[in-house]
Formats: C-alpha cells, sequence, structure tokens
C-alpha cells in the first residue's frame, strides 16, 4: 500500500486540498453576502414585488457586479463540490473523467447563460 | 464483557442495500450527507434555477411567464409540480447554507467537540426545517 500522506505520499494531482478548500469558503461567504444583500433589498422594497421592482435591484451597477462575482464564485463552488463526490463515489478513472467532463461543460454553459441574462439587463 | 452488553456493529465497506437501512446515523452525519445531497441536487437543477432567473428578469413579457409558471403551470409541468420542485430547492439552499454556515463557524474559531457537533447539528436542521415550512406554506399559499 503506497503512503497517500505526508511528504513521502504519492503526488496524483488531486490538489491535495488547501487551493479547493479555501476557494470553496471564500466563494460560500460571498454566495452567503450576496443572499444577505438581495434578501434586505427584497424586504425594504415598498409595495408588491413586480416586474420593475425586481428588474430595478438587478439593474443596480454595484448589483450587476456582486451578481457577476456570485455567478462565477458559484461554478467554482459547485466545481470543488460535486469534483469532490465524484472522487468519493466514482473509483473507475474513466468514468470520473466523463463525470468531471460532464461537471464542467454543465457549469460552464450554465455560468454563461446566467452572465448573458444579466449582461442584457 | 459480559453478555448483556451486545457486540458493537463494526461497517466496513458498507453496502448501499444490506448496511444503510440498518445504519443509524447521528444527527451531525444527517446534516453533512443532506449537504451533500442538497448541493449535487442544486447543481442538477441549475438549469431550471436560471431559467426562473432568466424568465424574471429578461423582460415584462417573459416575467408574465415566469408567474404564470406558478399559477398555470408551464409547458407539460403542472403548477403544482413547479412549485414542489421550488420547495425542494428552497430546502436545498436553507440546509446547504446553514450547514454551510456550521462548518466556516467550526473551521475559524471554534474546537470541535461531540456535544458542539450535536448541538450545532439540531440547530443547523431546526433553522432550515423551520424556513423551509414557513416558506413553503407561503409558496402554496397557505398564508
Amino acid at each position: 500500500m503506497s503512503v497517500n500522506y505526508g511528504s513521502k505520499r504519492v503526488v496524483v494531482g488531486a490538489h491535495y486540498g488547501l487551493k479547493d478548500w479555501l476557494a470553496q469558503r471564500v466563494t460560500a461567504a460571498l454566495m452567503a453576502l450576496f443572499t444577505l444583500v438581495l434578501l434586505l433589498q427584497i424586504i425594504f422594497t415598498s409595495g408588491d414585488m413586480g416586474y420593475d421592482k425586481w428588474a430595478s435591484i438587478f439593474n443596480a451597477e454595484w448589483m450587476k457586479t456582486l451578481t457577476f462575482t456570485v455567478i462565477l464564485s458559484l461554478a467554482y463552488h459547485a466545481w470543488v463540490g460535486m469534483r469532490d463526490i465524484w472522487m468519493d463515489y466514482i473509483k473507475p478513472v474513466g468514468i470520473r473523467l466523463l463525470l468531471q467532463i460532464f461537471t464542467l461543460v454543465w457549469l460552464v454553459g450554465c455560468a454563461g447563460w446566467a452572465i448573458q441574462v444579466l449582461w442584457r439587463l | 464483557m459480559t453478555e448483556i452488553h451486545k457486540k458493537r456493529p463494526e461497517f466496513r465497506n458498507i453496502n448501499a442495500f444490506k448496511d444503510l437501512t440498518t445504519y443509524r446515523l447521528p444527527l451531525a452525519g444527517w446534516v453533512s450527507i443532506l449537504h451533500r445531497a442538497s448541493g449535487a441536487m442544486m447543481f442538477l437543477l441549475l438549469p431550471f434555477i436560471i431559467w426562473l432567473f432568466d424568465t424574471s428578469l429578461s423582460s415584462e413579457i417573459s416575467f408574465t411567464r415566469f408567474s404564470s409558471a406558478f399559477i398555470v403551470g408551464i409547458g407539460f409541468c403542472p403548477a403544482w409540480f413547479v412549485k414542489l420542485v421550488v420547495l425542494a430547492l428552497i430546502w436545498a439552499y436553507l440546509h446547504h447554507l446553514s450547514a454551510g454556515v456550521r462548518h466556516l463557524y467550526m473551521d475559524t474559531h471554534h474546537a470541535v467537540s461531540k456535544e458542539f457537533g450535536k448541538s450545532s447539528a439540531i440547530v443547523t436542521l431546526a433553522i432550515s426545517w423551520i424556513l423551509t415550512i414557513g416558506l413553503g406554506a407561503k409558496l402554496f399559499g397557505l398564508y
């Protein structure tokens, strides 16, 4: 059995964590902040929430910038999480690679769509 | 060890069909696996979430389409099904958020003890379920 920890570990390119661990937490904090900011704006909107009020929330330049950052954060966060799931449960390398490619395509596609929605507002 | 003390069961190479049904997970374990499940669920439903974002935001006309999805349904999906999926997403988001905050809290300042693991798991589950029930009742028009 090869050593898979410490300085003699066999490096197989799984990043060994710190960067992704940190990125996952930083992006999580950003998304939590976004949730709070959006929630406060909804709460302090007077009257019924119609299209105009909803759209004007995302129309503000700073909110657009924050939302853009959150979309990218979400993609990165979900990538780290899904990769963890594939690494834990899917052992055959070929299937794992396929699922990881699917994850990347899925996330990049979704992020692109969301950014497009944001941009044409 | 006396005869009364039953030997604790050992779990190795957990079999999804034989062992998982009898395996009693502690509450912190439930929070953990649900954190993962809710994350995976939101990942798979991401196109639907962005569809909601798109239709609600793009134009007045698309906003009407967005609202009517919750009243008369959309395509082959009846409104109750749309609401059910949204409710599942609400739960997933709330659970993922509160379990995530619990993670950050444990990461940053606090020595992790068995007791804290359990009590914080209870708080996490309580917050996500109470808010889900509250928002779900609103979504289905109970108040």
